[in-house]
């Protein structure tokens, strides 16, 4: 596996983890923000020290340039740290006007210049102790056990000492990610992205539909017409007229199967007439007597109709294929911005999403576009599944306030 | 069999030249033939048919110009009979295309019904008499819908039902079914009893009472 972070290459098996970059990226990390946060306090005080000799008023004016300097660096060495340790972090340097880019440099001055003296000192303590004993050998007053033992316990805690710099650099740098990557703009594109994805995919399906409309589907009707012609010149008990019969009949059956398969992919009324118009459609199809109360107010975003539907459809494919039922209900409303619909019937229920891929794939749908599927089917009945679509925007008149 | 004129609106090309050849072969002329809603609207217009026969969908939207360039000749020439027809049958068009109706003859047809050239042909002579004519298919889906009194209806009910919205005769019916006309007379007689309905002597007016109550 990949680790993204150094907090995720934490967990991975030690050898694996001592042998990556991961720790030395850790260091580099907490010593670059510590060298320039303890650096100039340093200048500072040093600023301050020398003021009898350069004069008060040089002295506060340079640590304000010091101090200033530091910060506008703090920045983009921020920025450069967490890559360091967050190898997915995308920290987006934001124009100093912005918010988001005032928060950045706050936030950077904050951890280089309060906070690195302490990345600084964990650094130095982690590695100081080890060093101490390797070099133990060489103090003046080494006794013998010391400058024996001391490198054999150097050696062993120097691997042991990556483990806190990781630890205490990852934490820094989930914080600075925190701040740094602006989720809204990941969350905003992902969900975008997403809603691209299942506009194209709707396109593909209606362009779909209308090549097998304005193709096969008319051939076919044209060619049940000429065999109908045909059949009228034959004399009506021929083995001609028979086989013409059959052609007839053959040509229509396929007829009606591809109108059903064209329905599957993109039902026109649905494009045409909306949700509810639709879903009473299928209503009366279904093998299993449907009630229908869907009222919404007004069109709604293709996307949410589309989802919908075809939610409802697989609810109404599974009660006649399952569930045993004598009557369903589909319900729905728009409240407050959201639709509801719920799909009820009193079957034998049992109904388990594990189970078969229908009624995964229809949560994987429905949640395409940011909506949830509950689902209750209690063994013995009966079984409700409700699913929640928010609607963003309105389409139509009726609703335009 | 009466001549009838015909405009035929029908995008794709091949459909409309096989129906217009199946048409003229059968006696009727058709002075025009159209591949979209707008011209349809023009020609009926200009020609003032007897009947109008228009597939759904047309361009230039592809959605339901053919039912919305009917209903817009109906309102300018109330006794345009009609005929749409559509690759499926969506009860929702097939009631906007009855409500719409201000009595002249209507129909609504699957497009595959086209195949069974003498039904088709005695269809759109029913329809230009000023008969409705509704696909079995609209009953089929509106029966499913209604069912607690529907339950005691038997199969073959059903199918007479189908027949009868249809706008067939008794006779036809009981060709169809290869049964007798005092068959057919019981049957329907059993169904109107049990949807509440008045005995109705005439077709057209027996149709509309079914599907209104189908519908209700």
């Amino acid at each position: 596996m990949i680790n993204r972070t150094v907090l995720e290459a934490l967990t991975s098996r030690p050898v694996g983890f001592l042998r990556s970059s991961w720790p030395w990226r850790s260091l580099l990390h907490l010593l670059s923000g510590g060298v320039l946060g303890v650096g100039t306090w340093l200048a500072v005080g040093g600023l301050f020290a020398a003021r009898e000799r350069i004069g008060l008023g040089v002295a506060v004016v340079c640590a304000v340039l010091v101090t200033g300097f530091a910060v506008l660096l703090s920045g983009p060495l921020e920025r450069w740290r967490l890559r360091l340790v967050d190898v997915a972090a995308t920290p987006v340097r934001q124009g100093l006007r912005t918010p988001a880019g005032l928060r950045g440099l706050g936030y950077g001055a904050v951890s280089v210049l309060a906070v690195g003296w302490a990345d600084l000192a964990l650094a130095m303590v982690a590695l100081g102790i080890p060093g101490v004993l390797l070099l133990a050998p060489w103090q003046p007053d080494a006794v013998l056990w010391a400058s024996v033992g001391g490198p054999v316990a150097g050696v062993l805690l120097l691997p042991v000492a990556a483990y806190p710099i990781a630890a205490w650099a990852g934490a820094r740098g989930a914080l600075s990610r925190a701040v740094l990557s602006s989720h809204e703009v990941e969350l905003t594109e992902v969900r975008r992205s997403r809603a691209r994805l299942v506009d194209a995919y709707e396109a593909e399906r209606r362009r779909i539909e209308r090549d097998l409309h304005d193709g096969a589907q008319q051939r076919l009707v044209a060619l049940t017409m000429k065999l109908g012609l045909a059949a009228l010149d034959l004399p009506p008990d021929s083995r001609a007229a028979r086989e013409v019969a059959e052609a007839h009949a053959m040509a229509k059956d396929a007829l009606s199967e591809l109108r059903e398969l064209i329905r599957g992919v993109h039902p026109q009324v649905l494009t045409e007439r909306g949700l509810p118009a639709a879903v009473r459609d299928v209503a009366g199809r279904s093998p299993v007597p449907v009630d229908v109360d869907l009222e919404l107010p007004c069109r709604i975003a293709e996307s949410v109709e589309v989802a919908a539907y075809f939610a409802i459809c697989e609810a109404l494919t599974n009660t006649a294929r399952h569930g045993a039922a004598t009557r369903c209900r589909v319900s729905g409303r728009l409240v407050s911005a959201t639709l509801m619909i719920e799909v009820y019937d009193d079957g034998r229920g049992g109904a388990d999403p594990a189970a078969g891929s229908g009624l995964t794939g229809l949560a994987d749908r429905v949640a395409a576009v940011d909506g949830r599927m509950l689902l209750s089917s209690p063994a013995g009945g009966p079984t409700r599944l409700r699913v929640e679509i928010p609607v963003g925007a309105y389409e139509g008149e009726a609703c335009g306030s | 069999m009466r001549q009838l004129r015909i405009v035929l609106a029908e995008d794709a090309v091949l459909l409309r030249e096989g129906l217009v050849s199946l048409l003229e072969r059968f006696g009727h002329s058709v002075p025009a033939a159209v591949g979209d809603g707008p011209s349809l609207v023009a020609a009926a217009r200009e020609h003032r048919p007897d009947l109008v026969v228009a597939d759904v969908r047309m361009p230039p939207a592809f959605r339901d110009e053919g039912l919305r360039a009917v209903r817009e000749l109906q309102g300018e020439q109330p006794h345009l009979a009609a005929v749409v027809l559509s690759q499926y049958v969506e009860q929702t068009f097939a009631e906007e295309l009855l409500e719409s109706r201000h009595g002249a003859g209507t129909g609504y047809l699957l497009k595959d019904r086209v195949g069974d050239v003498e039904e088709f042909m005695d269809a759109l002579v029913r329809v230009a008499d000023g008969g409705m004519v509704v696909d079995p298919e609209v009953v089929r889906q509106l029966l499913a819908r209604r069912r607690d009194p529907l339950g005691r209806i038997t199969p073959r009910e059903r199918e007479v039902l189908g027949l009868m919205a249809e706008g067939r005769s008794n006779a036809a019916i009981a060709r169809a079914l290869v049964v007798t006309e005092a068959a057919v007379a019981k049957h329907i007689a059993g169904i109107l009893q049990k949807l509440d309905l008045p005995p109705a002597p005439d077709d057209h007016r027996r149709v509309l009472a079914v599907l209104a109550y189908l519908r209700g």
